[in-house]
């Protein structure tokens, strides 16, 4: 069996299986559908699904609810994403786990609504004060959509972060054709990750050793006195300047993440032994990458190719193996190369080319064709 | 979540005393809130108190209750958040007359939505924490570190704004008044949401400044004719309530399964081939074109199908573009279109430089009012007749193109059409049969 279907479908059926509850958004193309259609579904599901009366509003009605106990996504573009920022900064610093779709559009400012693009990527890692990280993933297909919202919200619980969910306009609007299984349910062996809502020790709701253990949360209503803030605290939740205290909060809020690095990297590793050129893209254009390996294997040439699903932190392990049996490396993304930035810090010999593109079309197969 | 007998408690502060300057008036006020509190018999794991930023901001580090200190100006979304995930909580917010202003945005939607929560303004006419910088509520004429030349202008009626825009509980007092927490404890209790503006002073900044005094504070009630006291009280129906009765209605476990195509015809095709059509918006190009892509489906072929439209809908070009392919599609684009059909003039127009691209091997559909069409490619006129309505002839059109190209049986379009909604298949499947016919 089969669906004709779309990213932005795969991503609402992505966030029902994963128990999202609360859904709060303001509309923006081209993340609108998913705003319309969890809001048609979720007084369904016995959840909660509301249009704001602004980004800051929609992001902020998240966080109150995430830490009330709900399973709780945004979704937006570029232009709301600007409006997140700060609030971004306040889940990172209050340990909330949320899931942020950012359905990228050509980019800056208004940019173009109807337009892909892939500019975001920086972006979402560097969005809000301060340089603490997030977690970044980036579906390739409608499948993709589907599984990384799954696994978005179990590494938003696990992390107790914003994890962010990076498509674009063509692969939440393009309609196509899926396998049933693509979308379906996984069964209880492909869940991972421990829900960590358990009752936090009372009056204690953070903990910053070991460093990079990831504190039980507690909310609202469940126990008294839980208590949460966006200053610098100690593991009372209470405002501290304490240079020691709030010393092991940050070291806390990036080895979190950073000790984790690797388990984190989710990638698709298609290298040819012999291969002297790799591709490297993520999202959308890996589409387009994986027909350009198929048509140049066809014609007899070697290629390797590597699609990213982790965007950040940065797979870097997976980067270093792949990098490594190649001379010339193509990073083709929708912006002006700003994940090459990235494959250029780790390659060390390796010639580094951008194929990029800004005017609102895809990076095509026969582009990937022409670069190597 | 567990439930408590609820043991009434003596009080809801802790240990820790205010940290506010001599004779500022946030504590008082929280005073008053804590007798309220008690008085209302609350259970402490119910009441989440939600500040804002400033002075007033670090007041819930002196209470027992729940608590949660967010972003300036942002309080009345997290108690939102909190009031829609958890109903059942008293959720208060604390906030300055500064996050009246950065978010005064956000309390106006809260009023107008009537969501269950209960805002106090520590209304001291600036800045506290910042240096006594003027703010939306600064009377005329006064000086604060940044209004030099006496303000210019006029204070913001914080309860008329709330209580204009459907506020179910509005109240102005000062921290003077001997029944402050007999009108807290009352927008407690109402279920819609509550706001007390309450006037107090900055003895830091403002009072000095302005040599103000509570006489002064009267005195600039009085001159903006500003009413004190409960200004509004009406029993309007709460939203997290009125959300969850609608929502019990509705038919439970409805979630929209996905549309099952299950291949039942074949297909004659060897390769990805790219199908652009042009036409106007409005006119069902989209539909067209995924109508042709679930026949293609249900014929064992991969499909997809690519929109390009303006920002408006209803006006100015629509373009579809659809692949067709035996295998699973990674790339749902094509460098240039192997057949084009044409709907209308704007149509024609946007499709000229895929027209321009395409050579002597692809095919081109128009329609017999477009005139002739300028391209290398082999040009076919699809006369529908006369018998199709405007609102079928792009499912006609698209009918009779594809069975032109022959990669799938015509069954397989007539199959497709009867999945289109119930309020628009008896047209459909008329225009797909019309079509079917025409070619
Ligand atoms: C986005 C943002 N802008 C500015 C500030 C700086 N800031 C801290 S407190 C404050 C004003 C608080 O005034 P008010 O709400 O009247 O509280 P008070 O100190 O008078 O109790 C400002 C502007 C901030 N924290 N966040
Ligand atoms: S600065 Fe003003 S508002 Fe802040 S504590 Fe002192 S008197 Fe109160
Ligand atoms: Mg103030």
């Amino acid at each position: 069996m089969r669906h004709f279907t779309n990213g932005s479908t795969a991503i609402v059926r992505g966030a029902l299986a994963s128990g999202c509850d609360f859904f709060a958004g303001y509309p923006i193309t081209p993340a609108s559908p998913i705003l319309m259609q969890l809001l048609h579904e979720l007084p369904r599901a016995g959840g909660v699904g509301i249009q704001a009366e602004d980004e800051i509003a929609a992001i902020g009605m998240c966080i109150g609810a995430a830490m009330s106990g709900a399973r709780a996504m945004t979704a937006t573009s570029g232009p709301g994403i600007s409006l997140y920022s700060e609030n971004i900064g306040l889940a990172i610093m209050g340990e909330v786990p949320l899931v942020i779709v950012d359905v990228q559009r050509l980019g800056p400012a208004t940019g173009g609504a109807t337009t892909v693009g892939q500019g975001d990527v920086q972006f979402v890692r560097w969005g809000t004060s301060g340089g603490y990280p997030i977690i970044a993933l980036a579906p390739s297909s409608i499948g993709e959509c589907y599984a990384l919202t799954r696994r978005a919200f179990d590494l938003a619980e696990r992390f107790r972060v914003p994890v962010f969910l990076l498509t674009d306009k063509e692969l939440n609007t393009t309609n196509n054709t899926i396998d049933a299984g693509e979308c379906a349910e996984p069964d209880a062996a492909a869940a991972h990750g421990a829900p960590i809502r358990e009752p936090a020790p009372a009056g204690e709701p953070y903990r910053y050793e070991p460093a990079a253990e990831v504190p039980p949360m507690a909310c609202y209503g469940d126990v008294p006195g839980l208590r949460f803030t966006g200053s610098t605290h100690d593991e009372r939740a209470f405002i501290t300047k304490d240079a020691e205290t709030v010393e092991r909060l940050n070291r806390h809020l990036e080895a979190k993440i950073e000790a984790h690095r690797t388990a984190l990297e989710l990638a698709t590793v298609d290298l040819e032994p012999g291969a002297e050129t790799l591709w490297i893209s993520y999202g959308v254009t890996a589409g387009a990458m994986r027909e350009a390996v198929r048509a140049a294997r066809a014609a007899g040439r070697k290629i390797s190719a590597l699609t990213l699903q982790t965007l950040w932190p940065v797979p870097e392990s997976t980067l270093r193996h792949a990098l490594g049996g190649a001379r010339r490396v193509v990073v083709a993304e929708l912006n002006l190369g700003q994940y090459r930035l990235e494959v250029e810090r780790l390659a060390r010999h390796q010639e580094v080319i951008g194929l990029n593109r800004v005017d609102g079309g895809l990076i095509g197969p026969d582009q990937f064709l022409e670069a190597a | 979540m567990s439930s408590t007998t609820i043991t009434p408690l003596g009080t809801f502060r802790n240990e820790t005393p205010y940290p506010f300057c001599p004779g500022c008036g946030h504590g008082p006020i929280l005073d008053r809130l804590n007798e309220a509190l008690v008085r209302l018999e609350l259970d402490p794991r119910r009441v989440v108190l939600v500040s804002d930023i400033g002075c007033s901001g670090l007041s819930d580090q002196y209470f027992a209750t729940s608590a949660f200190h967010g972003l300036h100006g942002r309080s009345v979304t997290y108690a939102t958040g909190i009031k829609l995930a958890r109903p059942e909580l008293t959720v208060v917010v604390l906030m300055g007359d500064g996050g009246t202003g950065i978010g005064g945005h956000h309390l106006i939607n809260a009023a107008r939505r009537n969501i269950g929560i209960t805002v106090l303004v520590f209304n001291n006419f600036n800045f506290g924490m910042t240096g006594g910088q003027h703010s939306t509520t600064t009377p005329l004429g006064a000086l604060t570190s940044t209004t030099p030349l006496g303000n210019l202008e006029r204070p913001l009626d914080i309860c008329g704004t709330v209580a204009a825009n459907g506020a179910a509980y509005v109240c102005r007092a000062t921290s003077f008044d001997g029944d402050l927490a007999d009108r807290i404890a009352e927008a407690i209790r109402r279920p819609g949401f509550a706001l007390l503006d309450v006037w107090e002073l900055c003895t830091a900044y403002f009072l000095p400044a302005n040599r103000w005094s509570k006489k002064s504070l009267e005195a600039t009630l009085g001159e903006l004719d500003f009413a004190t006291g409960v200004l509004r009280d009406e029993p309007v129906g709460e939203y997290a309530a009125a959300y969850r009765e609608r929502a019990a209605g509705l038919a439970t476990g409805g979630r929209d399964e996905l549309e099952a195509l299950e291949p039942r015809f074949s297909a004659r095709l060897d390769r990805k081939i790219s199908v652009t059509l042009g036409g106007s918006a409005g006119a069902k190009v989209g539909s067209a074109a995924r109508l042709a892509a679930r026949a293609a489906v249900l014929s064992g072929l991969w499909a997809a199908e690519r929109s390009d439209y303006p920002v408006t809908v209803k006006s100015g070009y629509s373009v579809s573009e659809l692949i067709l392919a035996p295998e699973p599609i990674d790339h749902a684009g094509a460098e240039r279109p192997d057949v084009i059909g044409l709907l209308s003039a704007e149509g024609l127009r946007k499709a000229r430089p895929l027209l321009a691209r395409m050579d002597e091997r692809g095919r081109v559909f128009t329609l017999p009012r477009l005139g002739p069409v300028e391209t290398r490619s082999a040009v076919e006129t699809l006369d529908l007749g006369a018998q199709v309505p405007r609102t079928g002839v792009a499912l006609a059109f698209v009918a009779a193109l594809f069975k032109r190209l022959g990669c799938f049986p015509p069954e397989a379009f007539a199959a497709a059409a009867s999945l289109l909604p119930d309020s628009y298949r008896r047209e459909g499947e008329r225009a797909v049969a019309a079509g079917l016919e025409a070619a």
